[in-house]
């Protein structure tokens, strides 16, 4: 299928393509990879006016090291995200979940910020960001600097974030957990399918213990989830089969999971105990 | 209409297109270059693999404008005259097709895989081609046949 007749702009500064997405409101759409919106536009669900590529954007581009925390720019693909040391040192966990996205072609152009935006609850990036304690910069027209938005206040509901029409997400910043042990538990009936549900956890252990723990949920609810509850239990018990799986299992405890095709809200709610036990697990290295 | 202008397959072509066409319908009706195929409509099937400044990418899920000033190479760009390429070889020598519409995509995200990593187990082998299906085959042979590419050591040396 082909789109239906769009304007295509391909600015080379954030202030341009700023211009443009205000002078167009909800008539224009951002293009970074496409790997989402093209097969959008494909099935007519959408039909800008105007399309404004940021792929040219050479300040959107790259990762960079900021001290504390690694920056990922809205115009880096998730293989540069997967080529990156910065990322495999320390966002192990961002590492393992991205490389279990889509196949080669698409990661080769879909990039993290794009899939942050789209926000798709099955989406398997917003879980590990989440995490993890992100930061992400919403930058809108004529304001100096970009906005500072918690993951925890980016995520709305399905398909909505914080990014308002004629703004951009610039980067996302995610605090190094250098050291901490990682998994993204994708579950998938077959390959190359969208998550039914997936755990992303990072520990950090000291001496067999688990010091600190995170775990975030994809396509547990609208938008990705946080299981506080679990993360706090962790914290200070043995990383032992025992101990972790009691604790784990209560995961899914006060979620409102879809139901669909790939399984009912209370399918999903059980693997989200049996998942968590398996992500915590591998991740603490027990 | 939007003026572009990219390499394929080493040659340069300058062309004025609509935003909106995509660079398979690009590369099939203004370019002839009718090797690579669509087979899907939804960006799930692989057939349409190209390579675009370097990378394999599925050519029915990018606009010809977002390859402006790129240099693409498909399925009608790796062999070298009457040579065939490492990979074209293998997939012969492995009879790795049956009906062979998955085979141009096949081929380029294989010799993708090979450029990164000249000598893959099967299992990394299987996880690169999750993106490229293909209905006849059971995808047995052309496992085999990357990694008879691999071992004859250039699999990704052309293309
Ligand atoms: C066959 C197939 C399989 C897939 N499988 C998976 C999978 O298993 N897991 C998974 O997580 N994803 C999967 N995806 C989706 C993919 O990960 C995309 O969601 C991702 O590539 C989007 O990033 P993009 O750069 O391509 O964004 P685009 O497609 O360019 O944009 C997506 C949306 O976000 C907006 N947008 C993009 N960037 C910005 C920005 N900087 N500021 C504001 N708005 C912006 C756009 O306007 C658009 O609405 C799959 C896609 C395909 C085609
Ligand atoms: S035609 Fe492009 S992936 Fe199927
Ligand atoms: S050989 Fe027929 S689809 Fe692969």
């Amino acid at each position: 299928m082909i789109p239906a007749p769009f304007d295509y702009a391909a600015p080379t500064t954030v202030e341009e393509a700023l211009t443009l997405l205000s002078e167009h409101g909800d008539d224009a759409k951002v293009l970074a990879g496409g790997q989402s919106l093209l097969p959008v536009l494909r099935m007519r669900l959408n039909a800008p006016e105007l399309v404004v590529d940021i792929s040219r954007i050479e300040s959107l581009k790259g990762i960079t090291d900021t001290g504390d925390a690694v920056r990922i720019g809205a115009a880096t693909t998730y293989q540069e995200v997967l080529d990156s040391d910065l990322v495999r040192e320390h966002l192990g966990l961002l590492h393992t979940a991205v490389e279990q996205i889509a196949d080669p072609q698409i990661r080769h152009r879909g990039t993290v910020c794009g899939a942050l935006a789209h926000a798709d609850p099955a989406g398997d990036v917003g879980a590990p960001v989440l995490a993890l304690d992100a930061t992400m910069e919403v930058q809108s027209r004529g304001v100096v600097g970009p906005r500072q938005v918690s993951a925890a206040d980016f995520f709305v509901d399905l398909f909505e974030t914080a990014v308002g029409d004629g703004e951009l997400l610039t980067a996302v910043t995610i605090p190094k957990h250098t050291g901490w042990g990682s998994h993204y538990e994708k579950f998938v009936r077959v390959s190359h399918q969208w998550a039914i549900i997936g755990i992303a956890a990072a520990v950090r252990a000291e001496g067999g213990v688990i010091a600190e723990a995170r775990v975030g949920m994809t396509n547990m609810g609208a938008k990705p989830l946080r299981a506080p509850a679990v993360e706090q239990a962790l914290a200070g018990q043995p990383a032992t089969e025992e101990a972790i799986s009691e604790i784990c299992a209560r995961a899914g405890e006060g979620t409102e999971p879809p139901s669909d095709l790939n399984g009912k809200a209370d399918y999903r709610r059980h693997l989200a105990g049996v998942l968590t036990r398996r992500a915590v697990l591998a991740a603490a290295g027990a | 209409m939007t003026k572009i202008s990219m390499t394929v397959d080493g040659v340069n072509y300058q062309d004025e297109v609509e935003p909106r066409t995509l660079l398979v319908h690009y590369l099939r009706e203004q370019l002839g270059k009718t090797g690579t195929v669509v087979g899907c409509d939804t960006s799930n099937c692989g057939a349409c693999t190209v390579h675009l400044d370097g990378r394999s990418v599925k050519s029915c899920n990018v606009l010809a404008v977002q390859a402006d000033g790129g240099e693409v190479t498909t399925i009608e760009g790796v062999a070298d005259g009457e040579t065939l390429s490492p990979v074209q070889e293998a997939f012969r020598d492995c009879h790795a097709l049956q009906c062979g519409y998955c085979t141009p995509g096949m081929i380029m995200q294989a010799t993708d895989l090979l450029r990164e990593n000249p000598s893959p187990d099967e299992d990394y082998v299987r996880q690169h081609m999750e993106g490229n299906l293909c209905r006849c085959t059971g995808y047995h042979n052309i496992v085999r046949a990357v990694l008879q590419a691999a071992d004859a050591g250039t699999g990704g040396e052309q293309a």
